[in-house]
């Protein structure tokens, strides 16, 4: 594919003589910048070719820079419009994107995928009735709006319970209000306590109260449990919809990332259940892809007691996350339905404990594995919180906007690590200190008048503060 | 009376609610029936309609350039050598060419690789030769229609013309001994010297196991809008551009470089089949030669192509309404790629993949060992069908030559 007989003569042409073929050269050399292409090549291609029959290769001669392009020169025997030899390269006035365009694909995109979805989805998709516990706290609005965006990407209809400790609030409500999703907001008498395993208690009893909704309302579809710091794919959603009356899916966990590397490696050394370095928890299943058994977390060890410790977060056994029923489940009416061991009232109070939907079940062999058959990790569980005495501001929102902001040297909380990195300067509860600088005017410039430093710039709040905060606690 | 004209009247609207509900379930198909302009031929059976008589050359001209050279098998170029095999044990094979309608000279003219795997096509004409001088020495068939009734499968770049050059192929036209036979390539271009009428295009070879390995559950939707993967500058042999692909996949390159839309770059990655079956749109540009597998690989995993292809004949183009299938830009309309793209309606599109999502349209496409009903050799069978009878002048009186045995470079016509 090359001029390579051209090249060497070239080259050899060159090597003969000097100065006039340098500056015959350099006058190509000039000629080719305007021209925009190596015009050399083609004078000589057609000073030595040697072939003069009439289909001798036609150049078209056309800029690069525009878009005109030049007839040819010589025409083929046929009457082809196709022209062999170089052609322009042609690039319209302004080659980027045009957001219209973009648009209109996109629409495309949609419509071909809603078709897919025709064709080889589900022929009758279920709405998706999701159940959260919640409440309030610092971490909350990351976790919630977490959910949030995924419920509001599921392509089928979806119902939100969400069961909220201590009673409605607006907090809550103002942020599931911006999902326009249908909310069912029901608030749960009791507040959430500190402790991990009570919280997870009080989780259980929440799910129970929305399930108790469920079958108040007669709602009709499929229930499955977003806790709200849980992350779900899309593909549960689509896999769920397969489900008859109880199915289990794999969960994938996530021990709180925020330790050291050797109680991460510990967890794996324990965990050699299965060699995966991810521990699941779901249903295991035999050659046959029937429900033989079930994955679960086992782990001694260390682990965080308090919610905002900074150790690891475990799993139970099960957790109701990885589980999804058929709603139709607690309707009466259903004759051939599996039964339901115990019936969701007789769970009040501190008694009755039931860690999973499997204890409500007469017979657990009913539960039909899902994502094929517990290989696919289609959700995520992972319990990440910040302290329960954390503070923060209200719906997340500063108002007034602060004037000024100064960074911390010490965390004002006693129990914590003294050396903090840079990075974890508190920037976060400045905004704390400001406002409580704010509430506390007269302690603050006592503080100032008594500590002798004149520059206001940088304003150092030492160890004198903290008896002041853990007062406020 | 009155009943009669009830019973008419019940009977138009039982008919209208049927043509209503039969067009209806067609919407929801997931597939379409394709008919081209020879009809609805996809599907027929050759086995009965024509006798094929394989003439026995000795091995130097087959199996032992295939010993000397294995990768022939697998490049896009080995239709010759498995069309061989498929006719060997075929039952349109006939052991007696007295009742023959075709003839077929196996020889692999494609097979003489480069270390880098490109087959050389300077020894391919004298091969030819020497294989024609033979056949029509030993057998008296070639002589009585000097080879109007033979067909050669000559799956080069530019077919006959045995040159990988557009302008040195275009010199040399198609092989003089070759004039009057039916000629089965893959390249197709309308009013181009190496395109003879009567001629069959087929598909390139792509390796049917290998794609089927990687294909993906359908209901992953279909996300990027349009996919390429490629070279839009051959910086060993034509640096500036312009000279490659006729400046046609240098301009998609300048272009839409920056474009979310276009996902296009020189990268082959290991997920490329799977990305195709991702893929709305895929771009089958010309590149040396109009033609490339990549129109095999976009049939077989759903995605439109858009060929852009002056005046380019697509394989098997009586039997398959690629108007219908692809999308066809001009090469001057490159610049305008996107808003072409986008102003197709949805409807069309569509339909466009269902007329893809066809079994019997990927089976066309492809060279399946063993062979199946309706794949690529099954089409050459029944185009090579429709053209039978044969006219009968095309039987020559005695002693009528019509062919110049001593035309052509005097390079081919050493012996072999």
């Amino acid at each position: 594919m090359k001029l390579s007989a051209l090249h060497q003569s070239y080259s050899t042409g060159r090597d003969s003589s000097s100065i006039p073929w340098l500056l015959f050269h350099f006058l190509c050399c000039l000629i080719s910048l305007v021209l925009g292409f190596r015009f050399s090549r083609l004078l000589f291609l057609l000073l030595l070719s040697s072939s003069s029959s009439p289909s001798t290769p036609n150049h078209h001669l056309a800029l690069t820079l525009t878009t005109t392009l030049q007839p040819p020169s010589n025409r083929t025997l046929f009457s082809s419009r196709v022209v062999v030899g170089r052609h322009g390269i042609l690039i319209r006035p302004w080659p980027h994107p045009d957001p219209i365009e973009v648009m209109k694909a996109h629409r495309i995109i949609d419509r071909v995928q809603a078709e897919q979805r025709v064709q080889y989805g589900v022929s009758n998709p279920r709405t998706v009735i999701a159940i959260t516990p919640t409440y309030v706290r610092t971490f909350q609005a990351l976790h919630l709006s977490g959910v949030m965006h995924s419920l509001m990407n599921v392509g089928y209809d979806v119902v939100w319970v969400v069961v909220e400790a201590g009673g409605t609030t607006n907090e809550t409500a103002s942020m599931l209000a911006k999902s326009g999703l249908k909310i069912v907001h029901v608030g749960f008498d009791e507040g959430m306590p500190s402790s991990w395993e009570e919280r997870l208690r009080v989780e259980d009893r929440m799910r129970i109260r929305a399930l108790r909704v469920v079958r108040e309302r007669k709602m009709d579809g499929i229930v499955m449990f977003a806790d709200d710091s849980n992350m779900h794919s899309m593909e549960l959603f689509d896999e769920i919809q397969k489900v008859k009356w109880i199915g289990a899916v794999s969960v994938g966990i996530l021990a709180h990332l925020g330790n050291s590397a050797e109680e991460l490696s510990v967890i794996q050394k324990e965990d050699d259940v299965e060699n995966s370095p991810m521990p699941l928890l779901g249903p295991a299943c035999n050659s046959s892809d029937q429900l033989v058994g079930w994955h679960t977390f086992n782990y001694v060890g260390q682990s965080a007691k308090d919610i905002g410790d900074m150790g690891i977060v475990l799993p139970r056994k099960l957790e109701w996350a990885g589980f999804v029923l058929n709603s139709r489940l607690f309707w009466d009416e259903i004759e051939d339905k599996p039964e339901l061991g115990k019936d969701l009232d007789t769970f009040s109070g501190t008694g009755d404990e039931i860690e999973s939907p499997i204890s409500l079940l007469r017979d657990p062999s009913v539960v039909e594995p899902l994502g094929s058959c517990g290989r696919q990790v289609l959700l995520w569980w992972l319990r990440v919180e910040a302290r329960s005495d954390s503070k923060f501001p209200s719906r997340w929102i500063i108002d007034p906007p602060l004037e000024v902001t100064v960074p911390l040297k010490r965390t004002p909380w006693p129990d914590a690590p003294l050396e903090i990195s840079s990075h974890d300067k508190m920037e976060s509860i400045q905004e704390n200190i400001e406002k409580q600088a704010m509430k506390t005017r007269t302690g603050s410039t006592k503080r100032r008048s008594r500590s002798k430093r004149k520059r206001e710039a940088r304003a150092v709040v030492d160890t004198q503060i903290l008896p002041r905060h853990s007062g406020e606690k | 009376m009155k009943d009669w004209r009830w019973a008419l009247v019940g009977l138009v609207c039982f008919a209208l609610v049927l043509k209503i509900g039969a067009v209806e379930r067609g919407r929801g198909q997931p597939t379409e029936r394709i008919s081209g302009s020879a009809g609805d031929v996809l599907e027929d059976d050759p086995v009965g309609r024509l006798k094929v008589f394989v003439y026995e050359l000795p091995s130097k001209y087959n199996k032992k350039i295939l010993q000397k050279d294995p990768r022939c098998l697998t490049h896009m170029f080995a239709a010759e050598i498995f069309m061989h095999r498929f006719l060997l044990s075929s039952p349109v094979r006939t052991l007696n060419p007295e009742e023959a309608d075709w003839f077929y000279t196996p020889v692999y003219t494609t097979c003489d690789l480069t270390p880098n795997g490109l087959p050389l096509p300077f020894k391919s004409p004298r091969m030819m030769r020497s294989a024609i001088q033979l056949i029509s020495s030993n057998w008296p068939y070639w002589n009585r229609t000097e080879g109007a009734d033979h067909f050669f499968i000559v799956p080069h770049d530019f077919g006959a013309c045995f040159h990988y050059l557009e302008e040195k192929a275009i010199e040399r036209g198609i092989l003089t001994l070759l004039q009057r036979a039916t000629l089965v390539q893959t390249f197709g271009q309308r009013n181009h010297v190496c395109l003879k009428d009567g001629s069959i295009t087929i598909p390139p070879y792509a390796p049917p196991q290998k794609m089927e390995a990687h294909l993906i559950p359908p209901h992953i939707p279909r996300s990027i809008f349009v996919y390429f993967r490629g070279l839009f500058y051959d910086v060993g042999n034509d640096p500036e551009g312009g000279y490659y692909a006729r400046g046609a996949r240098a301009a998609v390159w300048e272009n839409f470089k920056d474009n979310p839309l276009f996902d296009i770059s020189t990268e082959h990655p290991t997920t490329y089949y799977e990305d195709m079956q991702r893929a709305i749109f895929c771009l089958c540009p010309l590149g040396w030669a109009p033609w490339s597998p990549r129109l095999v690989e976009a049939v077989i995993f759903g995605c439109i192509p858009v060929i852009i292809a002056d005046d380019i004949v697509l394989p098997f183009a009586d039997a398959i309404p690629w108007e219908d299938i692809g999308v066809f830009v001009d090469e001057k309309d490159v610049p305008n790629l996107d808003t072409i793209l986008t102003s197709i309606p949805p409807e069309v599109i569509l339909r466009k993949q269902r007329l893809l999502a066809n079994p019997s349209m990927k089976q066309a496409m492809l060279f399946p060992q063993p062979a199946q009903s309706g794949d690529a050799f099954h089409q050459i069978l029944n185009g090579l069908a429709r053209k039978l009878p044969h006219d009968q002048s095309v039987y020559l009186k005695a002693g009528e030559k019509v062919l110049n045995w001593t035309a052509g470079p005097v390079g081919d016509l050493k012996p072999w």
